[in-house]
């Protein structure tokens, strides 16, 4: 009897679920690069960069992220040989995402290099990825709290893979355009159709291509395209703050033999 | 230097001599180091320290930052993407600059009350606290200046909300706002003014820094009892004081670091927890964010200013007697600033003759309420405007009001306080007893 007063008591104040009755629906998925000395999956993320190059970027941009980049220490890491080759693929004539570069020097149009950064890509207005993984939050709260982002992270890399595996077949017409419903997106209708399906893209190394796996293969690309220097950060940092713990306890010694004779201690 | 009696440096080579006659500069760093701390400071105490490091830290981080940094609107939000992405080290410079910003406010919070526990705002320090409030201001617009400059929405859309705050003055807001931005809306403008101002900003808080830290060394520091230094001889600051350094800069430098760890802890494992994923999309003025919250340091305030709607009773009554010049959005702002404002004028509000919280025992329920409450309106501040939020946030800011012009004015006058010890020497002697047998 008196639960049930408390329980009607904090509905009434909305504390229990009432106001965000219509949670969003991210999974927790496994990552390698959760945690303070996670890592990213070397083989994952070119598997992602497979499914970006193949699915995603027909209709995304990856502006702000080099070719370079792809063999940087703690990414994808692909042979020199190979950021040549992957950068020089996307020779395709392509007006509105200027795809050929003019180079004024040799005046000439010339192909993509490893200093150039992934075409944008506005043909369809689709949001440019570099940053998305960091740009959206899949966990919240609880009430405004920010507990679960302490436990779980902030989810950029869950609410992506959420939103590739969210779809649930039904669609709807508005205002001339089509929405699919998902319950990871928070309105829940997205513009996006749904772009990964079982077997969608055929790995080179033959790893599992259900539709789950897709996903988590680009989120966890994507994950490394926002935050590349991830693995530098937590290698520093970690050290870093072993540091200042072994500081702090020389300091604290001194501090304690400072004032023993005045805290008559010694 | 200070106003207590202590030993005067006495340069002894030469050249000492000789610059001692036309610039005491050493005197002057020596008067300041050694200045005869209370022995009883306790680790509230420490959070200057941490301060005038994150202070070093924003500025040192912030030039570098500014060497890699374009504030043009359509090279900005790249351009930091830059530092965290092809600049060597950029990432950790970024992390630690934004992150910095969070170290600073939550050890300016602990500071200002711990100010207010102890009765530090007390005659005579009404100074120091004045200009420590004035510090508080200018950190934070700085804060919300910097916040702008990464340029993705939350930039934009924050100071879209912000500046709109002055709109809301009656007859003159609109053109302050204008001038403000430099422009009729958020643009290129604004982010060139507000670079410039948050450069600028941080000399600003140096120099009044150095000036609260004046006025401290003329009074002495306040102390968990509240008691002054005896300083009628030397011998008597002695029996209460010890110098600065050696002690309390080993002290304060042990709780540094570990205030550092835990900090770097943070940029370690989550360095974007305490910001908005929403800033790391580009700005876009034809797209509001769902909810446009401000950075968590500003939360308790922004509750304030959403507090005052138009249903409220107090808001209908202000706005009948001026006639509807003060409406709801104007009386939010006048309760934000407001909010500090009663804090500057709390030397002036607390009528209590006992200078330190630890003797009054209903000072000290009303003031951890006061802090409770600080943390109920930074929660509510993050909620949407809409029930229970509304009400809650009402009743916080009703509470910090209560507090500051009713609750300390009374309490000073009908509250039976403890007696404190009679000296310092007594109080440190009591937590470490000399040996009975020497």
């Amino acid at each position: 009897m008196f639960k049930k007063t408390i329980l009607s008591a904090l509905f009434a104040v909305g504390l229990v679920g009432g106001a965000y009755a219509e949670e969003h629906v991210v999974k927790d998925f496994d990552f390698s690069f959760e945690g303070p000395f996670g890592t990213y999956d070397k083989p994952q993320l070119q598997r992602g960069l497979q499914v970006y190059t193949q699915v995603c970027s027909a209709c995304h941009g990856l502006g702000l992220v080099a070719f370079r980049n792809l063999g940087d220490k703690g990414g994808p890491e692909l042979e020199e040989e190979q950021v040549k080759a992957y950068a020089n693929q996307f020779d395709l004539m392509d007006e509105e995402s200027n795809r050929y570069l003019y180079d004024p020097e040799k005046d000439e149009f010339r192909t993509f290099v490893p200093s150039d950064k992934f075409p944008v890509n506005n043909t369809q207005g689709a949001p440019d990825l570099s940053l998305m993984a960091k740009a959206r939050a899949g966990f919240h709260g609880p009430y405004g709290l920010g507990i679960n982002q302490i436990v779980k992270g902030m989810g950029g890399a869950e609410y992506i893979a959420s939103i590739l595996t969210g779809y649930n077949g039904e669609e709807k017409e508005e205002v001339g355009s089509v929405l699919y419903e998902n319950h990871a997106f928070p309105t829940a209708w997205i513009a996006m159709a749904p772009p990964l399906y079982d077997e969608a893209v055929e790995y080179i190394d033959g790893s599992d291509n259900d539709t789950e796996s897709l996903a988590k293969d680009v989120s966890a690309f994507l994950m490394w395209a926002a935050e590349p220097k991830m693995t530098a950060r937590k290698e520093t940092g970690f050290l870093v703050f072993v540091f200042l713990v072994f500081l702090a306890s020389l300091l604290y010694l001194t501090n304690k033999r400072l004032w023993a004779p005045h805290k008559r201690k010694d | 230097m200070s106003g207590i009696p202590h030993d005067k440096y006495e340069p002894k080579s030469p050249f000492a001599k000789w610059l001692h006659v036309r610039l005491p500069i050493v005197s002057l760093a020596y008067d300041t180091l050694m200045i005869p701390t209370p022995k009883n400071l306790n680790w509230w105490w420490i959070w200057g320290i941490v301060l005038a490091f994150a202070l070093v830290l924003q500025i040192i981080t912030g030039i570098i930052l500014a060497m890699h940094y374009t504030p043009q609107v359509d090279l900005a939000f790249a351009s930091v993407e830059h530092i965290m992405r092809n600049v060597n080290g950029g990432w950790a410079l970024r992390y630690t600059h934004m992150n910095g910003a969070s170290l600073f406010f939550i050890a300016v919070y602990i500071h200002i009350f711990r100010g207010l526990y102890y009765g530090s705002y007390k005659a005579p320090r009404e100074i120091t606290w004045i200009i420590g409030m004035l510090i508080y201001l200018a950190m934070m617009a700085t804060g919300f200046l910097g916040y702008v400059l990464p340029w993705g929405q939350m930039s934009f859309w924050g100071a879209t909300v912000i500046t709109g705050l002055f709109g809301a003055i009656p007859y003159v807001g609109e053109s302050i706002q204008t001038w403000l931005l430099g422009g009729p809306a958020v643009a290129n403008a604004t982010l060139n003014r507000f670079f410039s101002l948050h450069y600028l900003l941080p000399f600003i808080i140096v120099g009044l820094v150095a000036v609260h830290m004046w006025a401290f060394h003329t009074t002495g520091n306040n102390n968990p009892t509240g008691v002054e230094v005896r300083r009628t001889s030397k011998a008597e600051v002695e029996k209460d004081t010890l110098p600065f350094w050696p002690y309390f800069v080993i002290k304060d430098l042990f709780a540094l670091v570990v205030v550092l760890a835990v900090f770097v802890a943070v940029i370690w494992t989550m360095p974007n927890y305490l910001g908005a994923p929403d800033n790391y999309i580009l700005a876009n003025p034809l797209v509001t964010p769902a909810e446009i919250v401000p950075e968590w340091y500003y939360l308790p305030f922004y509750a304030i200013l959403r507090a005052f709607t138009a249903d409220v009773a107090i808001v209908q009554f202000a706005s009948f007697v001026t006639g509807g010049i003060v409406d709801a959005k104007f009386f939010g702002v006048i309760a934000m600033f407001g909010s500090i404002f009663v804090m500057a004028l709390v030397p002036w509000l607390d009528t209590s003759r006992t200078r330190s919280g630890a003797y009054r025992p209903q000072f000290k329920i009303w003031f951890w309420l006061l802090a409770l409450d600080f943390m109920v309106l930074m929660w509510a501040g993050a909620r949407p405007a809409a029930p229970p939020y509304s009400m809650i946030s009402l009743i916080g800011a009703g509470y910090w009001f209560a507090y500051f012009l009713v609750i300390l004015p009374v309490l000073g006058l009908t509250e039976k306080a403890k007696t404190p010890p009679a000296t310092i020497e007594e109080d440190f002697d009591a937590h470490y007893p000399p040996k009975s047998a020497e």
